[in-house]
């Protein structure tokens, strides 16, 4: 009985999730071109959030690498955008964040809990300076142009991120590397003597998320016209996923996106005009979060609908 | 010409700071378990609040003691309001580690734009003994050697206390093992809030020194947070005695880096971050 | 015939020398007791068979293959599983889930996940906890937590068994269980080697025992050679 009411419900989310897409798909076609640019941004914290929740979600390691992943992205498409035709870039920029993603990946398996955040933090920072130092030492400038896309073409390629990530975590969650990612969050040792390749489950998943983040990177630049280092490793980017997938709820499949699409919004509203009051807002949600609501958003609501429900109330 | 001692000595003067901020940060992570990143924000707290009473006619010197208890206060009191409660109900010490660095981003953000919308964007600065002492042949800064003076100091008087004093030890059992500090009598959760606020106050004191030498401004926290973590790291993390070695030792290959190649002092720091992290997680000093 | 043998097997921590040069071996189909005082080193040899830390210097054979150097999950599906003093559970996970994980990635035979299910829902009837198969392991008691650990690593289908004090910190009641639990592994022609503290345990279940005592082996022999040696009866006496 309880089989048949979850297949219901996969049904209509089903159903709710193919209407989204289709809306999504046809935006362009009745939205305004600021309704475009703006559900591109949300779709960009949507898609860094929640390919950062597939790996550091179930695991519990604190990845702090999504700017060097994005970076990377962005970086691509600066050198190669005029050369290389623009979905090879973007393919390109998803290749070299994996890449780096399997190699930092390979050095970081031994470390645990903050040594790992710090360790993926310091290399966004090492890689901005390097890059930083070189392009004054041997270009000679900071920065460089980048290919300019139009708006609907970066909105469609995004939405076809989006799809494709949302897909493939989905598929992750519901195949057995998902569930011996979970393990290794669980006890990452009890999980190698059961015969899970802890290594290789870890580091590849790691790279599957970065590549997502490098090629969201690559077609975002191409909004931005001109990048220098301190743009494109910006760590606040490392920040917004976390920030936005533990305020959503970790370790649910809405949470991320709920989160995303609310600080995308925040942001939207606040960040040219109160810059200030906008970083003020989300240290503050992000420190109410950790403390108030360990579950997120999606908990909270989960908590409300069982009491509402008249249910067990708050049973521990 | 510039000469090899040279290098050592502006090493050394800039170690001497490292060594401060290090050694804050160390006992809030090492005994409190708190990788705090908003450590720079207290250091930029102490550089702001003395430009601000310089301009009201108060001499630094004064106010390395007003801003040692203002951001003492600061810490103690953030320690029992937000990190106390995360403590209590996080399942593991591990859990913990994670949950109250992320707090500490979130305090980042916060105390940074407070200052910013009160005090603005603004790069400031004072001029306080800035005269030109010989060293050895090369002219230093007279401010950067009283720094330097005082860091020494008080890393010295700090690990005396550390070592020989009634609370000290309370301190050092608590970063052994806080259950069983817990059972000699000793009032952990006090211990750990009174270490949290030395942290914030040994960063507050190098917010005034760095003041002296160095331009204010809103956003000069953060570049003292990674080089306090990366002086932990290097040090082994939660060592005191590591953090104070460790910082004079940074101090000299930023140094050295300097001389040889100006911009690539902040990446040889986040290079040898990064791949002492990886060859030897626990440190020099580590076991 | 040897299912395991140990050669000059050391592991230093630091100055500390946590295995000392130790000889062993396991025979196929015996029950072998592992013994000594806290800290003798018992643990830490079964890290060195499990692959957590590798014997410098020594070698660890595994039915004549040598597995030195080899990482956990390698030599899990050689076919060697163990329990943990301090109980592995995954905490969040159902009962069911923790078995079924095992049998998903610890079997040599590689299990669809039907068969995975099948498996552990035999295992469940099997270490007797299909009562509490949808509960979360952390709401277990220690002692079916210790049980689950037995299950989810009989799920791996082993050869070899490491069970690390599966009986402490249990009642009366729940060590008898156990003892019948080890005996019903056995009977399914599993190896076992046990470390224990508890000698009545030790003493009924096991075929041969090894006394370890600052991490060398000071004694070895039939429960009954054991009872009765006159260095083990000193170490014993002498804590
Ligand atoms: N990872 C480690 N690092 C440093 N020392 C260790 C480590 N693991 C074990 N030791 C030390 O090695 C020695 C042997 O420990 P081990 O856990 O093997 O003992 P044991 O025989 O299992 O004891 P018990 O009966 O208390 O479980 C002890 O002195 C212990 O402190
Ligand atoms: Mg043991």
């Amino acid at each position: 009985m309880k089989q048949t009411t979850i297949d219901i419900k996969n049904v209509r989310t089903l159903g709710l999730l193919l209407i989204g897409v289709l809306l999504l798909a046809t935006l362009p076609l009745y939205g305004s071109p600021y309704s475009v640019i703006f559900t591109t941004s949300i779709i960009m914290y949507i898609v860094l959030t929640v390919s950062w929740a597939i790996f550091s979600g179930p695991t519990g390691y604190l990845s702090l690498a999504t700017a060097a992943f994005f970076g990377v992205g962005i970086y691509t498409i600066a050198i190669l955008g005029e050369e290389v035709q623009l979905f090879a870039v973007i393919l390109l920029g998803g290749v070299a964040s994996f890449c780096l993603a399997l190699l930092v990946g390979a050095l970081t398996l031994r470390l645990k809990g903050v040594y790992f955040a710090v360790f993926t933090f310091g290399l966004v920072e090492l890689i901005k300076h390097v890059l930083l130092w070189y392009e004054i030492k041997f270009t000679g400038t900071r920065g460089r142009f980048v290919v300019v896309v139009d708006n609907t073409t970066i909105y469609y390629i995004m939405l076809a991120i989006l799809i494709t990530l949302l897909i493939t975590a989905f598929v992750i969650r519901r195949s057995k590397y998902g569930l011996a990612l979970q393990s290794i969050g669980e006890d990452e040792s009890a999980a190698a003597h059961i015969g899970v390749n802890v290594n290789v489950v870890k580091t590849i998943t790691f790279a599957i998320s970065a590549s997502f983040m490098g090629m969201t990177g690559a077609i975002m630049a191409t909004r931005w016209t001109y990048i220098d280092p301190y743009g494109a490793f910006k760590s606040l980017y490392s920040f917004m996923p976390v920030l936005m997938a533990i305020f959503g709820g970790l370790g649910t499949f809405y949470g991320p996106i709920l989160g995303a699409t609310i600080f995308a919004y925040l942001e939207e509203l606040l960040i040219t005009e109160f810059p200030y009051y906008y970083m003020l807002i989300i240290g503050s949600i992000l420190l109410v979060t950790i403390l108030y609501m360990p579950n997120g958003l999606v908990g909270v609501v989960q908590r409300l609908q069982r009491r509402i429900s008249g249910g067990r109330g708050a049973n521990p | 010409m510039v000469t090899f001692l040279d290098i050592v000595i502006a090493g050394l003067l800039l170690g001497g700071l490292y060594a401060l901020i290090a050694m804050g940060l160390s006992l809030q992570y090492g005994v409190a378990r708190v990788l705090n990143i908003s450590h720079g924000e207290f250091i930029m707290i102490g550089a702001l609040t003395t430009w601000t009473l310089f301009q009201m006619g108060v001499s630094p010197l004064v106010s390395l003691v007003i801003c040692g208890l203002l951001t003492f206060g600061l810490g103690f009191i953030i320690y029992r309001t937000i990190f106390r409660r995360l403590l209590k109900s996080s399942p593991s010490i591990a859990a913990f580690e994670g949950s109250s660095m992320l707090a500490s981003f979130g305090l980042m953000f916060i105390i940074q734009n407070i200052v910013l919308i009160i005090w603005g964007p603004e790069i400031r600065g004072y001029s306080y003994l800035a005269i030109p002492v010989d060293l050895a042949g090369a002219l230093f800064g007279a401010n950067r050697i009283v720094t330097l003076g005082f860091a020494i100091g008080i890393g010295l008087a700090f690990y005396v206390f550390l070592s020989h004093t009634r609370m000290g030890k309370a301190i050092r059992a608590a970063a052994q093992d806080q259950a069983t500090a817990g059972l000699m009598g000793v009032n952990i959760n006090h211990v750990l809030a009174l270490c949290f606020g030395f942290g914030a106050a040994l960063a507050g004191i190098a917010g005034v020194l760095i003041s002296m030498s160095y331009p204010v401004h809103a956003f000069m926290g953060f570049e003292y947070t990674i080089i306090a973590i990366i002086v932990v790291v290097l040090g082994g993390m939660g060592s005191i005695p590591g953090s104070f070695i460790g910082g004079f030792l940074l101090g000299l290959i930023g140094s050295i880096v300097t001389y040889f190649e100006p911009g690539l002092a902040l990446a040889a720091y986040y290079a040898i971050f990064v791949i002492l992290l990886w060859v030897r997680p626990t440190g020099i000093m580590g076991k | 015939m040897r299912i395991l043998e140990g050669e000059g097997v050391t592991k230093r921590f630091g100055g500390l020398a946590a295995v000392e040069q130790m000889d062993f071996h396991v025979d196929q189909g015996e029950v072998v007791g592992l013994i000594g005082p806290n800290g003798a080193g018992k643990t830490t040899l079964f890290n060195l068979i499990s692959g957590v830390l590798v014997p410098k210097p020594g070698r660890i054979e595994f039915k004549s293959e040598n597995i030195t150097g080899l990482k956990p999950n390698q030599i899990c599906r050689k076919g060697v599983a163990r329990t943990f003093q301090s109980v592995k559970v995954f905490s969040n996970m159902p009962v069911f889930g923790n078995i079924y994980l095992a049998a998903l990635f610890g079997n040599r035979n590689n299990l669809t996940s039907a068969e995975a299910a099948q498996e552990a829902t035999d295992l469940l009837e099997f270490v007797g906890l299909s009562a509490v198969r949808s509960s979360s392991a952390q709401d277990l008691t220690l002692a079916n937590q210790k049980r689950l650990e037995v299950g989810r690593a009989l799920a791996t289908k082993p050869e070899l068994l490491l069970l690390d004090e599966v009986m402490a910190g249990l009642n009366e009641t729940e060590v008898a269980q156990t003892m019948e639990l080890v005996n019903k592994i056995r009977e399914e022609g599993i190896t076992i080697v046990m470390i224990e503290h508890i000698m009545r345990a030790i003493m009924n279940v096991c075929d041969r025992i090894i006394v370890l005592h600052h991490g060398k082996k000071i004694a070895e022999g039939s429960p009954e050679e054991i009872a009765t040696n006159e260095t083990v009866v000193q170490v014993y006496l002498g804590e």
